[in-house]
């Protein structure tokens, strides 16, 4: 059963992480940046429970809105820059943050042990989660709290105004100001609110692994950050949520018995989802075909 | 309402626009015409903020908009329409016009929010209103990026209408059109004058614009080469030959 509680949790942080990609992804813009306002996330929140005694849940909220800060920080300078040439920034960005945090000692005692982030060695000793007697079970449910409350939220900006504010963005970013958006303002918020979906999720994965070191938020994770939302599609949240349990259950752990071959595959299989569906698993033929299937009404018959 | 003051842009060493100066009347249709590359489409981007002037001031409404960005020209009360139709393809028709009504008047900016979030009953009202205006009632909610070519037309004209402009600078609205469709397309204007909003409209169809327009400026090489009433242009021997004599032998 702990093998499924855990498999769940992973599920749900890399959902959170894909999350934080999605709202910057609406706007047109490509990052490379979420790997490190995780990193950004987790450190801070980790700090905050072992080194301070917080509880965990403001801990996270303060990490996310450290997280969400620097994200708008660096939305500004990436407002002037443009596709190849952001994935590029933002990488260097990512790569900035987890050399900080390669860089970064700050031990204080906590009864005859020695606690915090050090260096290259990493954070150890997150143990929030054993130290307050949290089952997987438990942790599992806190998981998947966060994530459905951030789905719901995002699909609550995604039918709304801001929502079509920021695909219109994505699609035409000139005809966007043409009709009034304030493309700086766009595109900084969607930074902010992908940052601090992104240091909510890193609290959390630092909690749930006890164990952070700067070597976890790598390039790689960047890219699943953004692997995530473009193999789901940017119709919806939902489709998100399926690509990660496409990689992470199917891919990573229903594959695990082809050993190293698996890897091979795991990037072929990916290639192939793109080219069979190339607007993600969710699109907007899916959407119709879903909507006829259960009768819904198409949205903006209002109109 | 909008007067351009000696104004110029210069790309490298192509003088694109050069001392342009014309002025636009209140509750008229005032049309830009020229041979391509003569400066009109230009004009309408400096206007509208897409790129800086090199010289020259803009004002509207008494206020300068020189080199104001996009979004705030639209806020002052200008919007227009693009000579490649620039719709968001995969946002449904009625998105496009919800996007586009960013603008609050200062007396709703305590719905500012609500406005933002979901659109007021005033604002779906007027989505409606624009949606059946632009003659597209029972397609709102299919994507831009589906309808046929005039019907893209029509939206894109129904989006700018959806900022709630003064001043609209129409950029060849009739390129690609039938003649059954300028006509529309006239006629539509004229509804627009009558609702008090003012055309700035660059076009090459003479048709539309020798019988809709009150005043005409004749661009050539970026520079202002005549200016009049269409009977004045299509008697004005520097317009004939710049402009209306090519086109006639064609």
């Amino acid at each position: 059963m702990d093998f499924y509680y855990g498999l769940l949790q992973i599920i749900g942080m890399h959902t959170i992480l894909g999350l934080s990609a999605y709202i910057v992804l609406l706007t047109g813009q490509v990052t490379l940046a979420q790997a490190g306002f995780f990193a950004i996330g987790a450190y801070i929140a980790g700090m905050l429970t072992v080194l301070a005694g917080w509880h965990l849940v403001p801990s996270m909220l303060v990490a996310a809105v450290v997280s969400g800060t620097v994200a708008c920080l660096v939305g500004f300078p990436a407002l002037r820059i443009k596709g190849l040439m952001l994935v590029v920034a933002t990488m260097a960005f990512g790569e900035a943050v987890r050399l900080f945090w390669f860089n970064f000692d700050y031990q204080r005692s906590k009864g005859e042990a020695l606690v915090g982030p050090l260096g290259g060695e990493g954070f150890k000793q997150i143990r929030y989660f054993p130290e307050n007697g949290w089952t997987t079970g438990e942790v599992a449910t806190f998981v998947w709290i966060w994530v459905a409350l951030i789905m719901a939220a995002l699909w609550w900006i995604d039918r709304s105004r801001a929502g079509a504010v920021l695909r219109a963005v994505g699609e035409d970013e000139l005809a966007a100001q043409s009709v009034g958006i304030n493309l700086t303002a766009v595109k900084v918020t969607a930074f902010a609110v992908g940052g601090f979906i992104a240091g909510i999720g890193g609290a959390i994965y630092a909690h749930y692994t006890t164990h952070i070191e700067h070597s976890n938020f790598g390039v790689i994770l960047a890219t699943f950050a953004i692997a995530y939302p473009i193999l789901g599609g940017l119709t919806n949240v939902v489709g998100t949520l399926l690509a990660v349990i496409f990689i992470q259950g199917f891919l990573v752990e229903g594959l695990r018995f082809l050993g190293d071959w698996r890897n091979l595959l795991f990037g072929a299989l990916i290639v192939l989802a793109m080219n069979v569906r190339p607007r993600g698993l969710i699109d907007e033929r899916a959407m119709l075909f879903l909507r006829r299937m259960f009768g819904l009404a198409k949205r903006g018959t209002n109109a | 309402m909008l007067e351009l003051q000696a104004l110029s842009k210069h790309f490298g060493g192509v003088h694109a626009v050069d001392d342009l100066s014309l002025t636009v009347n209140r509750g008229e249709i005032f049309g830009l015409i020229g041979p391509n590359g003569s400066g009109k489409s230009t004009t309408v981007n400096l206007i509208c903020g897409v790129f800086p002037v090199t010289a020259g001031t803009i004002s509207f409404e008494g206020h300068d908009i020189t080199s104001a960005q996009p979004h705030r020209a639209v806020a002052a009360g200008l919007a227009r329409t693009f000579q490649n139709i620039r719709l968001f393809s995969h946002l449904t028709v009625w998105q496009n016009l919800w996007v586009a009504q960013g603008r609050t008047d200062g007396h709703e900016s305590s719905r500012f929010v609500k406005r933002w979030l979901a659109g007021d009953s005033t604002a779906r009202r007027s989505v409606s209103d624009l949606i059946a205006f632009a003659g597209l009632s029972d397609r709102g909610d299919e994507y831009a990026g589906n309808l046929a070519f005039g019907e893209q037309r029509r939206l894109e004209l129904a989006r700018a209408l959806a900022t709630g402009p003064k001043l609209l600078l129409l950029d060849e609205p009739a390129a690609g059109m039938n003649l059954e469709e300028v006509r529309e397309l006239d006629e539509r204007l004229r509804q627009l004058v009558e609702r008090g909003i003012t055309i700035l409209l660059v076009e090459h169809v003479m048709e539309l614009v020798m019988g809709v327009t009150d005043r005409i400026a004749v661009l050539n090489f970026g520079r202002k080469i005549a200016e009049g009433t269409p009977a004045e242009i299509q008697n004005d021997e520097a317009a004939q030959e710049a402009y209306l004599g090519s086109s006639n032998k064609a």
